[in-house]
């Protein structure tokens, strides 16, 4: 299996973007080495600004730039962005509803090394709490430069969120990028899984292992967390008996609760939700944090298990 | 130097902008009125002297454009937009009620004339640095000026954008602080000490001015020797909170209260 940063999806997608769009400009908060956009600032040095460590000057800097005309990505690590810079977020940006797009990295556990203080797994609350704002969490390094290429044809807020860690490559996730669109990997009638962001490599290994034990399982990836694709959620809770939802954030405020809402609202079906366990994380590889918090194939499987037998094995009696 | 008749001209739009700031405060029982009547003289004399800008074309490139950092201060910027004519007079009437643009805070998206949304402090100046960086992108050359408070420059975002307006040569931005020594809970200097001031903004590589902000002769000509600099330029401007009004200068319970009726009719009668 091929392994590549989301990150780097990002950059090569601004590169791909400041081609053809002289509006693009390319912000950084003196992370450009870690977010990747010094290979931006190498091949267009007048459209970077690196804005020292100032996330939240860089962040209504952008959108100074946004309301002249110009569509900034403004890039640093996604706790900087949305703590740090959660006011500038709200008020400079989302209520004016400006078209700043905010490129996040170093999001999720899978941060690692650097522990808790780094590792953004509220960051999709924090944001999906803001109106206007579109957010993208793409799941593997293709993904990301789509979501990068789409978020700059979209008049308005855009957060794009990234991470740290090289991902498999998911080649059922690189059809067309539409924002707003969930995508259907696989149909199937007895549990749904829901991916979003590099969990979609674990959700299809997980619906592998459901499939062995003879269950039918329906894959959908959503890249797009905000404006959630409803119609595909509601869809896949009235086609199987329950949902799994995954992602590499907290289970609070992130996709899980979002799915939960539109299915309680819409065609009420047990939602399990894996994710952070409303915990910090801590130090140490990607690899090994993923298994100790429990943002497993396995740990999908379980959930999977759990809704057949605590929802529908009595029933069936 | 201003000619007599401009002087008599600015002095009566001043009184009447005040007027305005104290109707409209009342009339909506809530809005900041100290900080409106302090800052009026700059923000008259900006935008009935020295703005390049057109109220019937609020999107004109080539305006120059003003943002209110201290964003509190909608009284005297709704007052004056009004009276410019960017949106109707009786527009003011509907100030802070439910469905009317003109909000509390400044909201760029609904409201003609307002450049930037602000609200919580020291967002204006960071997004003004971007608006003047982009006008230096496209080689143009018109000023971006910006109203902070002084209570406003404590926070730690203002010295950021600081640092960025020198780093990236903005001359084309002209900030003031409304330098009146008063903040919500009292005395600047016992809240959170700003003195000395000029040092500190020369030291982040801006030319300083100081001067007496409720003197438009002062502000004009200061003005208009910022607009010549090599540098970002703040103008510390020292004025009096709730100036015009006797009763409410240099009190720092006229902050955020609105007048009652009695108060009101005080304050229209001893308007000066």
């Amino acid at each position: 299996m091929e392994y590549k940063k989301t990150r780097q999806g990002y950059v090569d997608g601004l590169k791909e973007l400041a081609k053809t769009n002289d509006q693009i400009l390319v912000l950084d908060a003196d992370v450009a080495k870690a977010t990747q956009t010094f290979e931006f600032e190498m091949e267009y040095p007048d459209r970077f600004f690196n804005c020292g460590v100032q996330e939240q000057n860089m962040l209504s800097v952008a959108a100074g730039l946004a309301l002249e005309g110009y569509t900034p990505f403004a890039s640093t690590f996604g706790v900087f962005a949305t703590c740090r810079g959660g006011d500038q977020m709200r008020n400079s940006i989302a209520y004016p509803k400006l078209n700043v797009k905010v490129g996040a990295t170093h999001c999720g556990l899978t941060t690692g090394g650097d522990g808790a203080s780094h590792q953004a797994n509220e960051d999709i609350a924090i944001v999906r709490s803001f109106p206007n704002f579109t957010i993208l969490v793409p799941g593997d390094y293709e993904e990301a430069k789509q979501a990068t290429i789409a978020a700059a044809s979209h008049e308005g807020p855009v957060y794009l969120r990234f991470g740290r860690d090289s991902y498999p490559l998911v080649p059922q996730v690189h059809g067309a990028f539409q924002i707003g669109k969930a995508k259907l990997l696989q149909s199937g009638s007895d549990l749904t899984i829901i991916t979003t962001g590099i969990m979609v490599s674990e959700g299809i290994k997980a619906a592998r292992q459901l499939e062995t034990l003879g269950l039918s399982i329906r894959l959908l990836h959503l890249p797009t967390i905000k404006p959630l694709d409803t119609e595909a959620v509601i869809a896949a809770a009235e086609a199987t008996k329950g949902i799994i939802t995954a992602e590499e954030h907290s289970v609070i405020g992130g996709l899980g609760e979002a799915v939960a809402g539109v299915v309680s609202e819409n065609c009420p079906k047990p939602v399990l939700r894996i994710g952070m366990q409303d915990v910090f994380g801590e130090s140490g590889q990607a690899q090994e944090l993923m298994d100790k918090y429990g943002l497993r194939a396995q740990n999908i499987v379980e959930a999977g298990q759990r809704i057949l037998t605590q929802f529908y094995s009595t029933a069936n009696v | 130097m201003l000619t007599t008749e401009t002087k008599r001209f600015l002095i009566e739009k001043v009184k009447t902008v005040r007027h305005e700031i104290l109707t409209m405060v009342h009339r909506a029982q809530s809005g900041h009125i100290g900080g409106s009547l302090g800052a009026a003289d700059i923000t008259v004399a900006l935008y009935y002297h020295l703005m390049k800008h057109d109220p019937q074309r609020p999107d004109w490139p080539d305006r120059d454009r003003f943002v209110l950092s201290k964003g509190h201060c909608t009284p005297l910027i709704y007052s004056i937009l009004g009276d410019c004519g960017y949106f109707p007079r009786e527009d003011l009437t509907t100030f802070r009620r439910p469905g009317s643009h003109l909000q509390g805070h400044p909201f760029q998206p609904k409201t003609p004339g307002i450049e930037a949304s602000t609200g919580t402090l020291g967002l204006g100046l960071s997004t003004a640095c971007g608006m003047a960086l982009a006008a230096k992108l496209r080689g143009e050359n018109q000023y971006y000026y910006v109203l902070c408070g002084d209570g406003e420059i404590q926070e730690g975002q203002i010295w950021e954008a600081a640092m960025f307006a020198n780093k990236y040569k903005l001359n084309n931005l002209i900030a003031f602080v409304d330098r009146n020594y008063l903040q919500t809970d009292g005395y600047s200097e016992d809240i959170m000490p700003l003195d000395p001031l000029a040092p500190k903004w020369e030291s982040f590589g801006w030319e300083v001015h100081k001067i007496d902000g409720n003197d438009l002769e002062q502000i004009v000509a200061t003005v208009q020797l910022a607009q010549q600099s090599e540098k970002p330029v703040m103008i510390i401007a020292k004025t009096l909170k709730g100036k015009g009004v006797p009763f409410m200068e240099n009190a720092a319970q006229w902050h955020g209260k609105p007048p009652s009726d009695e108060e009101y009719q005080m304050a229209i009668q001893t308007l000066y």
